[in-house]
């Protein structure tokens, strides 16, 4: 295979449930070695999608292949260049970190006991690992469910929400970490996530995904170096400010979050605009221009869905 | 194949190291004691009335009587065979010193298997059986274990296998520890004690044409058999509801409801005789070995086999069909 086929493919991905779409029409690539960020607000069909790319739901339409087996037709050769971790790193919590990965170790059948040993070193948790998972912290656990992931040396790793529950530590490890993996090993990386700021520091690409539908599929830093400056205003009273600044004919996109006020406006035409507010009697607190982010570009895209 | 039994071995261990298995053998080596004393004093009181402790001159009696009713000419021919079988037995009490109302560890397992196979053993199967699968969705363990390389169906076959061995274990235990346990009151001794069997039914009457005696041991290993009969068809249904209910609790509480239903259906309404084709009203196979009376018409030992044979793979069927079609939502 060479290295631009992908290792992850889904094409015109569809699920209906009780009559309802929750999943319409999703199509993107993961490609090896890159770390792909699934991106968009909670409910919008990302577990259900994630599910469908490691067989727990049948899709209603379209297809998943994985490093070329499609995943309805040739179950088992594909999901054995799976490791996934579904939401919370469930593991039986009456055996120990070993016990656990050993039972998946017997599922996959053909691991040898050095994996195991040499997962637990790569994940760190040498430690701990002979004792029982309910004495974990939502780390290790979190630490474990990468081990059993990676056990069975997948080609594509799918990870649902990976940093729940950590600390700010344990997110930027867990980030090195999957980057090292990524970029080492080669290793795929799907990574869903409501929590924007993450998603911008670990991923390459991202889809963003709202009620179903993807909206965007696009690199980060192109995502974000987009056209226009964003202008951060602060201003009394807020709601004339902004109304005022909709009807300048220069600024693209106005929009008001909590007491600031965001607006895309060419460079040269600040100074005007600030005449122009001040003329009007509203009072300009705080000017603050800044990069895209890409929350801003999800705001834009889902146009004020709520973001939890 | 070795990877079918990594997966056995998988199931096993789960339900092993969940300490369900652990809490059945405690609460039987908390009760079977209990049985034992109720036994003994059971037994005490029955001597008591009996008003001699002279159990041995009891039984010449009760020989002579029988052998004076074989002599006379009223007693229809049928019955005479019996009737010498019952000699037999009380013949053989004599002569190997055993009071047939204290005869041993062996007789008591033997009662004990008879009387809990309806209802007793039930219950410490679907203790097992409820929480096989339906733990693995409240855990939200079933995320990884069906996203691994292995097919859904064997995943399942593994967790009935798993069961099963587990369900004979049980068995088996309960049948050491009520031997070790009772022994220790009535002795050990009592495998070759001969005992009756082959009593059939036909209508109202009781046939005693077949009626034979045969070894203890050769008894209690045929009410084995049956109890774990029993057992596994009452797994079977359990295990099909653990795959439907997503919650233990609530998969034995359906469980326990329609035991106790069908233990309770048998004893209020034998007139209905449809209730035979339930799965468990047919649970006291051992009936059919004591010659115990059968209260539904139109029972016997096929029938409740075929029966039980018939809802455990209609389970069976149900439990694999929504095991591998059924999505894994939250």
């Amino acid at each position: 295979m060479t290295q631009c086929d992908p290792v992850l493919s889904v094409r015109n991905l569809c699920k209906r449930i009780d009559g309802r779409e929750i999943v319409k029409d999703i199509q993107f690539d993961v490609f090896p070695g890159e770390i792909f960020g699934f991106l968009g607000p909670n409910g919008a069909g990302k577990t259900t999608t994630i599910r469908m790319l490691v067989g727990l739901i049948r899709p209603t339409a379209g297809s998943v292949h994985i490093a070329g087996h499609n995943l309805q037709k040739d179950f088992l050769k594909a999901i054995r260049q799976v490791g996934c971790i579904v939401e919370n790193p469930e593991m039986y919590s009456f055996l120990t970190g070993r016990e656990n990965l050993e039972h998946f170790a017997r599922m996959a059948g053909d691991i040898p006991p050095s994996r195991i040993d040499e997962v637990i070193r790569l994940v760190e948790l040498e430690n701990r690992i002979d004792d029982k998972v309910k004495t974990y912290s939502l780390g290790m656990r979190q630490r474990l469910g990468i081990a059993q992931a990676l056990l069975g040396r997948p080609k594509l790793l799918i990870l649902d929400e990976p940093t729940n529950g950590l600390d700010p530590a344990g997110i930027r490890e867990l980030r090195d970490f999957i980057r090292t993996l990524a970029r080492d090993e080669g290793i795929g990386v799907f990574i869903s996530s409501h929590i924007l700021h993450e998603v911008q520091l670990m991923c390459d690409r991202v889809a963003i995904i709202s009620q179903g539908q993807l909206l965007r599929t696009d690199r980060v830093d192109r995502l974000i170096d987009g056209d226009a400056l964003v202008v951060e205003w602060r201003m009394e009273p807020p709601a004339r400010g902004a109304e005022l600044l909709k009807t300048l004919p220069y600024v693209t996109h106005v929009e008001r979050r909590d007491h600031r006020i965001l607006s895309q406006l060419p460079e040269e035409r600040i100074g005007e605009t600030v005449r122009t507010l001040v003329d009007a009697g509203i009072l300009v607190t705080g000017i603050h221009r800044r990069g895209k982010t890409l929350e801003d570009i999800f705001l834009q895209l889902t146009e004020g869905d709520p973001i939890a | 194949m070795r990877n079918f039994m990594g997966l056995i071995y998988n199931e096993l261990l789960k339900v092993i190291r969940k300490r369900r298995i652990l809490v059945i053998f405690l609460i039987l080596l908390v009760l079977i004691p209990v049985f034992t004393y109720a036994q003994y004093r059971n037994l005490k009181t029955t001597t008591e009335q009996m008003g001699t402790s002279d159990w041995r001159a009891h039984l010449q009696q009760q020989i002579i009587d029988a052998q004076n009713r074989l002599a006379s000419n009223r007693v229809p021919e049928e019955w005479k065979e019996f009737m010498r079988l019952r000699i037999q037995v009380q013949q053989y009490y004599l002569d190997h010193d055993i009071n047939p109302t204290a005869p041993g560890a062996p007789t008591f397992v033997r009662k004990f298997i008879e009387e809990s196979i309806s209802l007793f053993l039930p219950l410490l199967v679907v203790v097992v059986a409820s929480d096989i699968v339906s733990s693995e969705y409240s855990q939200g363990t079933i995320k990884l274990l069906l996203s691994r390389p292995v097919r859904r169906w064997k995943i399942l076959l593994s967790k009935y296998a798993a069961l099963l061995l587990a369900i004979s274990l049980i068995l088996l235990i309960t049948g050491i520890l009520a031997y070790l346990v009772s022994g220790v009151v009535f002795g050990y001794g009592g495998w070759n004690m001969p005992v009756l069997t082959g009593f059939q039914m036909k209508g109202e009457h009781l046939i005693t044409d077949y009626v034979h005696l045969i070894p203890q041991w050769k008894y209690i290993l045929m009410a084995l058999g049956l109890a774990w009969f029993t057992c596994t068809a009452v797994a079977t249904l359990s295990f099909m509801v653990s795959v439907l209910v997503r919650s233990t609790a609530a998969s034995m509480g359906i469980m326990l409801a329609a035991l106790i239903a069908g233990s309770l259906l048998v004893q209020l309404a034998p007139t209905w005789t449809s209730i035979k084709y339930l799965a468990f009203t047919n649970l006291q196979l051992t009936n059919y070995l004591s010659g115990a009376p059968i209260l539904i018409e139109g029972m016997s030992l096929p029938f409740s086999l075929t029966v039980l044979s018939l809802w455990s793979a209609a389970g069976l069927i149900i439990a694999f069909t929504a095991f591998i079609r059924r999505d894994v939502l939250a």
